[in-house]
């Protein structure tokens, strides 16, 4: 058996390692879809009478919406009706000590780094509160507080500052957007808020230390990201850390709003459960993210995806004001039967916009993975410029990879540049690192993050490290 | 140290080492030369353990064990250290990522803590220096955009980092210039010593000017066809193999 056929068998034989089912105890209403849902689901969470107009009008535009087929995934579309779109969640049983907790899974939390008390957030055992990080959490809120910072869950952000939800929620991604973003609107339940006030830089990493709070994320999250003129801000959303969920359907929104001179750096680290290795289970993670730059602001997303088993998501950049520039940098690894069809869109509509795409594909196992990009230069948008640069590995010979980027021009002056590769790991790659004796799956993790570099270099170094150990884990074969 | 007998190997069907014997032992220093295609690149990809190669006869014990036994990067934890003739680009992984990584990973095969940054620091700066090699090196990524001269002394490089029982260099003087032929074969005498060895492949004289060999071999058509002293290099390098095969022939 050559290396790589040896290689494709571990890769395809490798179990999902991370997969814990959490039970948690719920406040739950009856499943089902319908306009009285989402009256309870308002009035249960104390909203303004707007907010549930709003969303009302998100399930009429919903109802005349079908399920997008256009993207090159292929799955048993989840019934909706069979969902519970409220269920509050009580607090799990509390384990007395780490010894409780599966060893196999500590074992991974070793191997990605996780810090002993986040274990212990984690898996359920009780803190110390001198450690405990929810603490910490609150220390840095204060911290936040004093620069006018405000960082909270949506629903407090409702009660909070409704006016800064009114005037912002749903201009980027309206109700009516798209069939799931209209789904999201009318029942989300969670989510964050964030608002970075004028000419304000905010000193940490938003969400590093308030990782543990959003492990357990919600089936229909909405977040919404405001850095009012000149101000600097860098989110970090998800968790490397192992999150299997039995909620199979994951739709999400993400709005991001940079007004003029501000700058949003966005990353994303995603591990739902992406099924077992007969393509069972897993989660389908439908998300629409978007961001709007008004005059010489930026917005910059990195995401590094490696989890669910149905990945549909275009981080994007309306472009709007003047000298705004968009990036997007992404890796997406696939295994087993795992499909991701992601990309960006950057729409640029302001004079000398810029926007820069760097798409990463991995795709192992029988897995397929597709890029998904447009470019669009409109007519107002003098000297726009775009590079873009999509690659895709491959590894073995029944992995699958497809680049569709389309690129619309309706400014002369436009610059574009698009490359993209499609490569193999090598066996001379592979026996090279063996001869100087690092093991396959060790110079399978190398060989891929040396591939990804351009991507990882963009997060936070935390996140970086994070990321690494997780591109080697999720691609490691069975054998040690 | 490295005892090769009657060894026998395919590719694709076709045979290439047709019963080659030859013995290392520490301390010592080797040269094959012979003929394009004769074999020499299989022999030492068959000894580091490159799987397309069928072994099909004989045996290579090494510190006596059987090195087919083992997997190239158990082969590697041994000692056993190859020199490519065509280094293997890895883009984005930086030298020192990857020395970094080789190097922990032998260390953690004999049950070792991984090096401290600063030792390992230290280890670098020592073994740059004494390659003289660019700084700037360190951080490209590796072998992609080298020269071939630049791709061949960072196999030595790695080979001085890594500090091998048994170091094999394939052509390692082919694409060095003047200076580069003699830092680099000085940066082997240097790493020398009595408790290892070395198997050079070459074609010229040039490199055992500077590295002296105690045994030439002529690998010629999958067999050591004929073994000498250095003084058998010298003559080779004036009448080229024609003699060789003659006398074979005869
Ligand atoms: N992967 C392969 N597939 C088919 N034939 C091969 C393969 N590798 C080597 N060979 C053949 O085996 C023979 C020996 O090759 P090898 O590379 O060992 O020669 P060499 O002595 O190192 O030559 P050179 O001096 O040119 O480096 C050649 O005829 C070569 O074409
Ligand atoms: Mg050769």
């Amino acid at each position: 058996m050559t290396e790589e056929d040896k290689l494709l068998e571990e890769v395809t034989s490798a179990e999902y390692k991370y997969g814990f089912v959490t039970d948690i105890d719920s406040d739950t209403i009856k499943n089902g879809l319908n306009e009285d849902v989402i009256r309870l689901i308002s009035s249960k969470k104390n909203e303004p009478e707007w907010l549930l107009e709003w969303r009302l009008e998100g399930f009429k535009k919903f109802k005349e919406l079908v399920e997008p087929e256009w993207a090159n995934v292929h799955y048993k579309k989840p019934d909706l009706q069979a969902i519970s779109y409220y269920s509050a969640p009580k607090p799990k049983k509390k384990l007395a000590s780490l010894d409780e907790v599966d060893p196999e899974l500590l074992k991974t939390f070793e191997k990605l780094g996780i810090s002993l008390d986040e274990q212990k957030m984690l898996t359920g055992v009780a803190v110390d509160i001198v450690v405990d990080s929810v603490s910490v959490a609150t220390s840095f809120k204060a911290k936040l507080g004093e620069l006018g910072i405000i960082f909270c869950s949506i629903s407090e952000a409702i009660q909070e500052h409704p006016e800064l939800v009114q005037k912002y929620l749903g201009t980027v991604v309206p109700q009516t957007d798209n069939y799931y973003a209209a789904l999201n609107s009318a029942v989300f339940t969670d989510g964050s808020f964030c608002y970075i006030p004028k000419g304000t830089r905010c000193p940490m990493e938003l969400s590093t230390y308030f990782r543990i709070n959003q492990a357990g994320t919600g089936q229909f999250e909405r977040t919404l990201l405001i850095a009012d003129e000149g101000s600097y801000v860098s989110y970090l959303e998800g968790c490397t850390a192992p999150s299997r969920d039995e909620n199979q359907l994951h739709a999400a929104v993400v709005e991001l709003i940079a007004l003029d001179e501000a700058e949003i750096k966005y990353s994303t680290v995603q591990n739902w459960y992406p099924g077992n290795k007969e393509g069972i289970g897993g989660v389908f993670n439908f998300v629409t993210k978007r961001g709007i730059c008004h005059k010489s602001a930026k917005i910059s997303w990195t995401q590094v995806e490696t989890g669910s088993a149905v990945t549909w998501k275009y981080p994007s950049c309306i472009l709007k004001g003047d000298n705004s520039i968009g990036e997007f940098f992404s890796v997406a690894v696939t295994n087993n039967f795992q499909q991701a069809d992601t990309g960006t869109k950057m729409i640029h509509i302001g004079k000398n916009t810029k926007s820069t795409i760097i798409s990463k594909g991995i795709a192992a196992g029988k897995s397929n993975s597709s890029y998904r990009g447009l470019v669009k230069i409109m007519k107002g948008a003098t000297n726009a410029r775009n590079f873009s640069q999509c690659d895709s590995l491959l590894m073995g010979d029944k992995s699958g990879s497809h680049t569709f980027p389309y690129i619309e021009v309706k400014n002369k002056s436009a610059r574009i540049e698009h490359e993209a590769t499609t490569s193999k790991i090598g066996e001379d790659q592979l026996f090279y690192c063996n001869q100087r004796g690092i093991g396959t799956d060790a110079a399978i993790g190398l060989i891929v993050n040396g591939y990804c570099k351009d991507v990882l270099n963009q997060l936070p170094m935390e996140f970086a490290v994070e990321a690494q150990k997780l591109l080697s884990l999720s691609l490691e074969g069975s054998v040690g | 140290m490295l005892k090769i007998k009657d060894l026998k190997v395919e590719i694709e069907g076709k045979e290439i080492i047709k019963g080659l014997s030859l013995e290392i032992n520490k301390g010592e220093v080797h040269a094959i030369m012979g003929p394009n295609g004769a074999g020499k690149s299989t022999l030492s990809a068959v000894i580091a353990g490159r799987d397309e190669y069928v072994v099909t006869g004989g045996s290579i014990e090494f510190e006596g064990e059987n090195l087919m036994d083992m997997v190239p990067e158990d082969r590697a934890h041994a000692g056993v250290f190859l020199s490519f003739q065509y280094p293997v680009e890895i883009p984005g992984v930086s030298v020192t990522n990857f020395i970094k990584t080789a190097l922990n990973e032998s260390r953690k095969a004999r049950g070792l803590e991984a090096m401290p940054a600063k030792d390992m620091l230290k280890l670098m700066r020592e073994k740059q220096a004494l390659l003289e090699m660019d700084k700037q090196f360190m951080s490209r990524s590796l072998n992609e955009g080298f020269s071939g001269g630049e791709k061949k002394r960072n196999e030595i490089f790695q080979m001085a980092i890594l500090d091998p029982k048994l170091s094999i260099l394939d052509e390692t003087d082919s694409g060095l210039d003047i200076d580069a032929l003699r830092i680099v074969a000085n940066g082997v005498n240097k790493l020398k010593n009595k408790d290892n060895a070395v198997m050079i492949i070459t074609h010229y004289q040039r490199l055992l000017d500077h590295i002296i060999p105690d045994f030439v071999h002529v690998l010629y058509d999958g067999k050591i066809v004929k073994s000498g002293d250095k003084n058998l290099a010298l003559e080779l390098e004036e009448k080229g193999y024609d003699w060789i095969k003659k006398e074979i022939e005869a």
